[in-house]
C-alpha cells in the first residue's frame, strides 16, 4: 500500500515537474526567435473564431434560463424588475468566464490533446525535431497565445448574448419593460465587476491550453493513449477551470472590493 | 581506435572526403529503469557508406537512430556526428547538427495537415531563408527523384503506404543532408513496393553519395540494398544492377541482440557466419 502511494506521489511530482518545464519553455518561446507567425494566426482562428458558435449558444441559453429561474424567485419579493441586474451580474462576474472556460475545455482542450497526442504516437513530433523545429515553439506557443487572448474575447461575447437572452425572457415571458431591464443592468454594473469578468478568462484560457498541451505531449500507448489523453485533458481542464476560478475570485475580491 | 576515428572526423572536416568517419558511436549504453536497451555499443560509419543494423524487435535498433539524432541521450559513451560530439549538446545546439541528418521514420511520420509539397519542403520553407521559388524547385526535383512529382498537392492520407514512405524519403533528402537514417523504411510494405523504396535508398547512396544507416528486420531488403548498386547510363537514366564484390563491401551489417553488437561485417561474411543465432535469424 505504501509502495503504491509512493509510486503515485513520484508520478505526480514528475508530472508537475514536466508541466512547469513546459511552462518555462513556452515562456522562452514567446520572447525569443523563431516565432511561427503563420501558426499563431491559424490558432487564433481555430481556437477563437471556431469556438464562437458553441460560446454564443451556451451564453444565450444560460442568460435566458437565468432570467426564467430568477424571475420566479424575485416574484416572491416583488422584485421582478431587477431581473436584469441579477442576470448581468451573474453573467459578467461568474457564469460568462466559467461557462466559456468549460466550453473551451471541452472543444479546444480535447482538440489540442488529441492532435498533439496523435502527433506523438505517429512520430510526427520526433519528425519535427529531426527537421530542426522545436515542437514547443511550433505547436505550444501559438496555442497558448491564442487561448490566453481569445478566451477574454469569447467571454465578452458570451456575457453579451447571455444578457440579450435574459432580456428576451424578461421582455416576453416575465413582461418586464425593455427600458427597465437595461437600466437596472446599467445601474448595478460596477467597474470592479467588469475587471473581474475580464481578468478571469485570461487565466482560465492559459490553464485550459497549457494543461491540454502538457497532456497531449506526454501521450503514450497508440490510439488508445490518444483517447485517454483527450479525456484527461477535458477532465483536468474542466476541474482546473472551476478550481482556478475560485482562487482567482478570492484574490480579486481581496484586491478590488 | 574509435577516438582516433572521431579525431579524424574533426580534423578531416571535408564533407565529401572518402572514408571520413561521419558517425561514431563510442561505448554507448542506455537503459530505461532496469531494462538495458544498448550496452557498450561502438561502431563507425564512413562517408558514402551504408551501415545496416539488423536485429529482432526490441533489440535497440530504432533507439540507436534516436540517439544519433539527439532525440534520446545515452546514459554513457559518446556520439560524434560529422566530427561534433552530440551526446552532450543541448536541444537548441542539436538543431545545427540535424541540418546534416535526414531521417525516414517508421510509417513515414508525414504531417497530416500538410500537403505532400509542404511536407517535403518543410525544413526549407520553415527553417531556412531560401527563396520560395528555389524551395519549390527543390521540392519538385526530389519528388521527381522518388517518382511522385504529380502527387505534390495531395494530402498524405490520399497516398498508399509505399508512396508515403517515398514522400518521407523525399522529405528527408530535400535539404541535402550528408547522412540519411532509415527506420524500418520497408516494414509493412508488399515486396514490390518495398523494392521501389529499396531502389530509392540505393540511388541516394550511389548517385547522391549520401552516407546512410538503415535499421530493419527485413532481411530481403537489407541484402538487396547491400548487394545492388545504382549506375547512371549514358542517356541519364539510373539503373539498379548487382554490385561487384568491392561495392558490396561498402555496405556493412551490424547485428544487435539484447542491446549488444553480436556481428559486424559485410553481406558475404554474414551469410557465411557459423553463429547459431545468426543462422536462425537468417533462415
Amino acid at each position: 500500500m505504501i509502495a503504491l502511494i509512493e509510486d503515485w506521489l513520484k508520478r505526480a511530482s514528475l508530472d508537475v515537474q514536466e508541466y512547469v518545464r513546459l511552462l518555462g519553455a513556452t515562456a522562452r518561446g514567446m520572447v525569443t526567435q523563431p516565432i511561427y507567425r503563420h501558426d499563431i494566426i491559424e490558432q487564433f482562428d481555430a481556437i477563437g473564431v471556431a469556438s464562437l458558435t458553441v460560446v454564443l449558444l451556451t451564453g444565450f441559453f444560460t442568460g435566458a434560463v437565468l432570467a426564467l429561474q430568477s424571475g420566479l424567485t424575485l416574484d416572491q419579493f416583488g422584485a421582478r424588475p431587477v431581473v436584469g441586474r441579477l442576470v448581468s451580474a451573474s453573467m459578467i462576474k461568474e457564469l460568462g468566464p466559467v461557462l466559456t472556460g468549460l466550453m473551451l475545455s471541452g472543444r479546444v482542450g480535447s482538440g489540442i490533446a488529441a492532435e498533439l497526442g496523435s502527433m506523438v504516437v505517429t512520430d510526427q513530433i520526433s519528425a519535427l525535431r529531426a527537421l530542426g523545429t522545436d515542437p514547443i515553439r511550433k505547436l505550444v506557443v501559438p496555442r497558448v497565445l491564442a487561448g490566453v487572448l481569445m478566451a477574454p474575447v469569447l467571454t465578452v461575447v458570451s456575457d453579451f448574448v447571455g444578457i440579450v437572452g435574459g432580456w428576451i425572457v424578461a421582455r416576453y415571458q416575465l413582461q418586464v419593460a425593455t427600458g427597465l431591464y437595461w437600466s437596472s443592468i446599467w445601474q448595478a454594473l460596477y467597474m470592479q465587476d467588469i475587471w473581474m469578468g475580464l481578468i478571469k478568462p485570461f487565466v482560465l484560457g492559459f490553464v485550459i491550453v497549457t494543461i491540454a498541451c502538457h497532456v497531449g505531449l506526454r501521450t503514450t500507448g497508440g490510439t488508445q493513449g490518444v483517447g485517454k489523453s483527450t479525456t484527461e485533458a477535458v477532465v483536468a481542464g474542466s476541474v482546473g477551470v472551476i478550481a482556478v476560478d475560485f482562487f482567482v475570485t478570492r484574490v480579486l475580491i481581496s484586491l478590488m472590493y | 581506435m574509435i577516438q582516433e576515428l572521431a579525431d579524424r572526423a574533426v580534423v578531416g572536416g571535408v564533407a565529401d572526403e572518402p572514408d571520413r568517419p561521419v558517425v561514431v558511436f563510442d561505448h554507448v549504453s542506455l537503459a530505461f529503469d532496469d531494462k538495458v536497451i544498448l550496452k557498450d555499443v561502438s561502431f563507425t560509419l564512413l562517408s558514402g557508406r551504408t551501415k545496416i543494423i539488423l536485429g529482432a524487435s526490441g533489440a535497440g535498433k530504432s533507439i540507436t537512430l534516436k540517439i544519433l539524432l539527439g532525440l534520446l541521450k545515452p546514459d554513457s559513451g559518446a556520439v560524434w556526428v560529422n566530427g561534433q560530439r552530440t551526446d552532450e549538446l543541448a536541444e537548441e545546439d542539436m538543431m545545427e547538427v540535424r541540418a546534416n541528418l535526414g531521417m525516414v521514420f517508421q510509417e513515414g511520420a508525414l504531417f497530416d495537415s500538410l500537403t505532400v509539397r509542404e511536407n517535403v519542403g518543410y525544413r526549407l520553407y520553415e527553417e531556412t531563408d531560401m527563396p520560395l521559388d528555389d524551395v519549390d524547385r527543390r521540392v519538385e526535383e526530389v519528388l521527381g527523384f522518388v517518382g511522385l512529382a504529380e502527387f505534390a498537392e495531395r494530402m498524405p492520407s490520399a497516398l498508399s503506404g509505399g508512396q508515403r514512405r517515398r514522400v518521407a524519403i523525399a522529405r528527408a533528402m530535400a535539404a541535402k543532408p550528408q547522412i540519411l537514417l532509415y527506420d524500418e523504411a520497408t516494414t509493412g510494405l508488399d515486396p514490390m513496393t518495398a523494392m521501389t523504396v529499396d531502389d530509392e535508398i540505393i540511388k541516394l547512396r550511389d548517385i547522391e553519395e549520401v552516407s546512410s544507416i538503415l535499421v530493419t528486420h527485413q532481411l530481403r531488403d537489407a541484402f538487396y540494398i547491400a548487394t545492388h548498386a545504382a549506375v547512371r547510363q549514358g542517356n541519364g537514366d539510373v539503373r539498379i544492377v548487382p554490385a561487384d564484390r568491392e561495392k558490396e563491401r561498402e555496405s556493412e551489417f551490424l547485428m544487435l541482440r539484447d542491446g549488444l553488437i553480436i556481428f559486424e561485417g559485410d553481406a558475404e561474411t554474414l551469410r557465411r557466419s557459423k553463429d547459431e543465432y545468426l543462422k536462425t535469424f537468417l533462415s
